[in-house]
């Protein structure tokens, strides 16, 4: 019976929450039962709410039952990646230095998603500080991939992806950096939207690295993300980089089809270090399109190869300065009696942060140090320019960009954790999305023969996100792969 | 070679609190003196996840003050973070203004009196205060209020250009009075929205290579400005005459020693690893506001005393003590207008109106008196009706109370005699009582005037016109 | 030829305010040296005419009104404080 319930969509729960044949409290007793059942063995959570959650579940059915609900997400449980900040909750970043942090206040994607009526579950796990791919950096254990607990579920926002994957929950908010919403659903069937940088706020969000952080949703369809985006997106004072850009409805053209479209194949990543299995399901995604009217153009991003090393010295240098104020002083860990200020410092840091961490920290730190920082940090920023350049390009000729999400499938817990450049390459499809502030968006394309989930990624245009969906929402129904639920 | 062969070379750089409700990057209040932390939010206490949103009024008075000061502003300029660790800096990084600041060029022409001094300007930038450490009694900790951190500072960042702690307090006093007059800044030293950081380097008279230059830090009055230069340029000459090097290097004024020292804190400060800050988009000015701003930029201070010199026939310590407080200036205006005596009204205003003011610890703009009420005070002056001294007590008695000058005199019977007849019949009264020393008069001994006069001031009350009286009595004596 | 030497290390780890052993520093060394490896890849890029981009999507700055707005209060600023004393945050002595 709570299996059933948990199966369905969030706008399929929205509809029945409309109708009243269920309630938000079922919804979210089902959820918590879910978690109790399989989330031992899933380990996506690190803190349920479920006192709070269960109160603002009722005020929901009361609302419902007066005819007067908020909208879609009114009643319907989520869970947020532990960077939001809830005010009165803890919340870490998944770091031992923020382990008994209690939020003072709301980030403005909490206060949209609370005034929207969404029931806030709980914090999910991910990388400490939103660093890694796997969700192995957290100070709290790792997540297991609901398609095979041995395997990561990719990350940083792996928490998030394996809740709404394993049915714990029915959309989780995400933060993607250089694909850390996007590559976990890949992972783990489930769609990650990374929307136009600067559409939602990123005010309340543990930072990560500013110029490329962007919160988004994660769901298990395509138009489940298009309602939460609704919410979270629009301009934030609190935010200088949110944009007044006009939020439009970004449900409308969800049911267009392709037909006429003009969608950009990028070849480059189909080549060397991508599984054969993830370039036939990324052909076979290629062939579907041109079966439904869309026009296939092939498309080069020569300056995309350079990615990689642009973002790592770029997102590095921001993060070693974002997370310059964990310093013990005002929150979070706090050395034992040190001798001196330095010593507060140096010992407070080195305790409460890991070791992927302290790594970029300490890249971070030498590409903006004197003598290195235009060899490093100038010369990223100016092939980030080129970056951009490439597909300012591309979408002269395309509306849209494909390719896959993750060069391989879910890979084995702790295969990559000792070899942070093989963890790195990881993100070498996401990545230039960011470095570009584009909206980027993975669906679910089919499973490997060992049953592993396999990602397409599409890349749209500056604030076309409505376009970005549409094309990705007509992809799910020609292959419903999303209704392949894992086992556990 | 003695100090005097030695040319110091001082370079300044001010901090001045912009005179915003509101701090930088977040709502909270900048008012001075709040208990400590209570004046804070997630943003200023640099929470996890907090952003920086800009304070408008910060932007529009940093462009105020560079078009008063003839500097360029910039279309377009940029944020960077200045990353260093110290308690008082919450986020690990100050928001300032690095590469491309807001204003850039521009002078202040500052009369001395060594002459007329020209110190360019490299510069003008916003950025953030930090916060402030005391140091705890008991137990040897450093405690942090972070109620500054964020208030909105606009560097100004002058070229080496002044050649003594003289010429640079004086070119202190003249920005803090345009700042001011701009009312961009309230000019307070002691509170701290007003300071500057200096650079001192000496050479050899007649070189064209600037010696090594050492910062000095925290000099918070016009007195230790000159203290803080002129020992640093003493301590400079002695260690190149005693065949040492000068070190690049902070160094902080010691107001209790009087002397500079090296700062320990800022050991690393040469990495500061600027870069553009992520979190704010470049500031773009747009040419509106930029016109707005200069429609409404005041006369300031240079012109205004140069105008009350002209217009008024005023002499230059008189023009400069009324435009050291531009309200001052607005008063003696009004009131001149009413009166033919521009000049008396200036003395006035510098000398007796400021020593009330003093005295009763009260405002200009708090005063019950009106420029139209003072300037008929001065009328009774001019008239003869009030001497001076009883002008004084008038004075008071009008900031005291509010009332009108007239109605003072006559309650308290202050006006002067100026009735010819009445004080003629008094004069006479007291020669015919004094027929001995009138009679010594005329033997020569002139002394005893001073004698008579008294007696017939006495016999008046003291409000005898001391002319009328004084005509008199020398035409009886002598006729 | 080792390009990274301990010294850098030493000296990025002290900007960074984070304490590494003796073993840690020659990991680190080894680490980064590889991962700056990498990362010479963009080196080679020819940028001359190329401008930096700190931005990703040009937006102009928001502007906000010089309005109060209520903060927190001295209790709630301090609560997640790991030691405070007198309504401040207490720190080892600083010496300036």
């Amino acid at each position: 019976m709570s299996t059933e319930l948990t199966d369905l969509s969030l706008l399929e729960l929205s509809n029945r929450l409309s109708e009243g044949t269920v309630t938000s409290r079922d919804a979210t007793e089902a959820c918590l039962r879910r978690i109790g059942e399989v989330d031992g063995t899933v380990r996506a959570f690190l803190r349920i709410d479920a006192e709070g959650a269960l109160a603002r579940a009722d005020a929901a059915d009361a609302r419902a039952r007066e005819g007067a609900r908020l909208g879609p997400l009114d009643g319907v449980p989520l869970a947020l990646k532990d960077n939001f900040l809830q005010e009165g909750r803890i919340v870490s970043a998944a770091s031992k230095m923020l382990e008994h942090f209690v939020a003072p206040y709301d980030a403005t994607v909490v206060q949209r998603l609370e005034g929207a009526g969404a029931v806030l579950l709980g914090h999910v796990n991910q990388d400490a500080f939103a660093m890694g791919s796997s969700t192995e950096t957290s100070a709290f254990g790792c997540t297991g991939n609901p398609y095979d607990v041995t395997r990561t579920p990719g990350g940083s926002s792996g928490g998030s992806a394996a809740a709404v994957a394993a049915r714990e929950i029915y959309g989780a908010m995400g933060t993607d950096t250089g694909g850390s919403i996007r590559q976990p659903a890949a992972l783990t069937n489930t769609v990650g939207l990374k929307p136009t940088y600067g559409r939602v706020s990123r005010y309340g969000v543990i930072s990560y690295a500013s110029s490329l952080d962007q919160p988004g949703p994660l769901t298990r369809t395509v138009a489940d993300a298009a309602a939460m985006l609704q919410v979270i997106a629009g301009v934030d004072e609190k935010d200088a980089t949110s944009a007044p850009h006009a939020v439009p409805d970004f449900s409308a053209h969800l049911d267009r089809g392709v037909e006429g479209l003009r969608i950009g194949f990028v070849r480059e990543h189909l080549g060397d270090g991508v599984d054969p299995e993830v370039r036939d399901a990324l052909l076979a995604a290629a062939e579907a399109y041109e079966a439904m009217g869309a026009t296939l153009v092939d498309v080069e991003l020569p300056y995309s190869r350079q990615a990689l090393a642009t973002y790592y010295l770029i997102a590095t240098a921001e993060a070693s300065s974002n997370l310059a104020r964990y310093d013990g002083v005002r929150y979070g860990h706090r050395a034992a009696s040190p001798e001196d200020l330095n010593a507060l410092y140096a010992r407070s840091r080195s305790e409460g942060f890991g070791p992927e961490v302290k790594r970029r920290i300490l890249l971070g730190t030498y590409a903006l140090s004197a003598g290195f920082y235009d060899a490093y940090y100038v010369k990223a920023q100016k092939v980030r320019t080129l970056i951009r350049g490439d597909f300012d390009q591309a979408f002269q000729k395309v509306d849209v960009l494909m390719g896959p999400t993750s060069p391989v499938p879910a890979f084995k817990l702790g295969e990559k954790l000792e070899d942070p450049l093989a963890m790195y390459l990881m993100d070498v499809f996401t990545l230039p999305c960011n470095l570009a502030g584009l909206p980027g968006i993975s669906v679910p394309c089919g499973f490997t023969g060992g049953g592993l989930p396999i990602g397409l990624q599409l890349i749209g245009r500056p604030w076309d996100e409505a376009g970005l969906l549409r094309v990705a929402a007509a992809y799910e129904r020609h292959a419903p792969h999303h209704r392949r639920a894992p086992t556990l | 070679m003695p100090i005097a062969d030695f040319q110091p070379v001082i370079g300044l750089e001010v901090h001045a609190q912009l005179l915003t409700d509101t701090k930088l990057f977040c709502g909270c209040p900048t008012s001075f003196g709040a208990a400590p932390n209570t004046q804070v939010c997630p943003v200023c206490l640099g929470m996890p996840g907090v952003l920086p949103s800009l304070n408008a009024q910060a932007v529009r008075f940093a462009v105020r003050t560079g078009l008063a000061l003839g500097c360029r502003v910039r279309e377009q300029s940029a944020w960077s973070r200045k990353n260093y660790f110290y308690p008082d800096l919450p986020k690990g990084y100050q928001i300032t203004q690095f590469e491309r600041p807001i204003c850039e060029g521009g002078a202040l022409v500052v009369d001395a009196p060594s002459g007329e001094i020209r110190v360019r300007l490299h510069h003008i930038h916003i950025e953030e205060d930090a916060g402030k450490s005391v140091h705890d009694a008991e137990g040897g900790a450093s405690l942090v209020d972070l109620n500054r951190a964020g208030v909105p500072l606009l560097e100004i960042v002058g070229e080496p250009d002044l050649r003594s702690s003289e010429e640079a307090a004086e070119y202190l006093k003249a920005l803090r009075d345009v700042l001011m007059y701009l009312g961009v800044n309230d000019g307070n030293l002691e509170e701290g929205s007003f300071r500057c950081d200096a650079n001192v380097s000496v050479m050899p008279k007649g070189s064209k290579t600037l010696g090594q230059r050492v910062e000095l830090k925290n000099i918070n009055s016009f007195r230790f400005v000159r203290q803080a230069i002129d020992y640093e340029i003493a301590r400079q000459v002695d260690v190149i005459e005693s065949g040492g090097t000068i070190l690049q290097e902070t160094r902080l004024w010691d107001t209790v020693r009087g002397e500079t020292r090296a700062m320990r804190s800022k050991e690393d400060a040469h990495d500061y690893r600027y870069f553009p800050e992520p979190d704010l988009p470049p500031l773009r000015i747009s040419p509106e506001l930029i016109e707005s701003e200069r429609a409404q930029l005041p006369e300031l201070p240079r012109a205004l005393r140069q105008r009350l010199m002209s217009q008024y026939g005023l002499a230059a310590d008189v023009a400069g003590v009324l435009t050291s407080d531009r309200a001052l200036v607005t008063w003696f205006e009004e009131t001149a207008a009413l009166t033919p005596d521009a000049r008396r009204v200036a003395n006035w205003c510098q000398g007796e109106l400021l020593r009330v003011l003093k005295e009763t610890g009260t405002s200009l703009q708090a005063l019950k008196m009106t420029p139209a009420m003072f300037a008929r005070l001065l009328q009774l002056v001019e008239n003869g009706t009030l001497s001076q001294n009883a002008a004084k007590d008038v004075l008071d008695e009008m900031v005291r109370s509010g009332r009108e000058a007239q109605v003072i005199v006559e309650e308290k019977g202050l006006g002067q005699i100026n009735d010819e007849g009445a004080v003629a019949a008094v004069v006479d009264e007291v020669l015919g009582a004094h027929a001995a020393e009138v009679e010594k008069y005329r033997g020569g001994q002139q002394k005893l005037f001073g004698f008579l006069m008294g007696q017939v001031m006495k016999a008046l009350r003291g409000k005898g016109n001391p002319q009328l009286v004084n005509r008199l009595l020398r035409d009886r004596l002598e006729g | 030829m080792s390009r990274l030497t301990l010294d850098t290390v030493r000296h990025v780890a002290r900007l960074s305010r984070l304490a590494l052993t003796e073993a840690e520093e020659e990991a680190t060394r080894k680490e980064l040296e590889a991962v700056l490896a990498a990362m010479d890849a963009i080196a080679q890029v020819p940028t001359e005419q190329v401008e930096p981009t700190s931005h990703a999507l040009l937006i102009g700055a928001l502007w906000r009104a010089d309005t109060v707005r209520p903060g927190l209060t001295n209790e709630e600023a301090l609560a997640n404080a790991p030691q405070a004393r007198d309504g401040s945050f207490a720190v080892p002595r600083v010496i300036e």
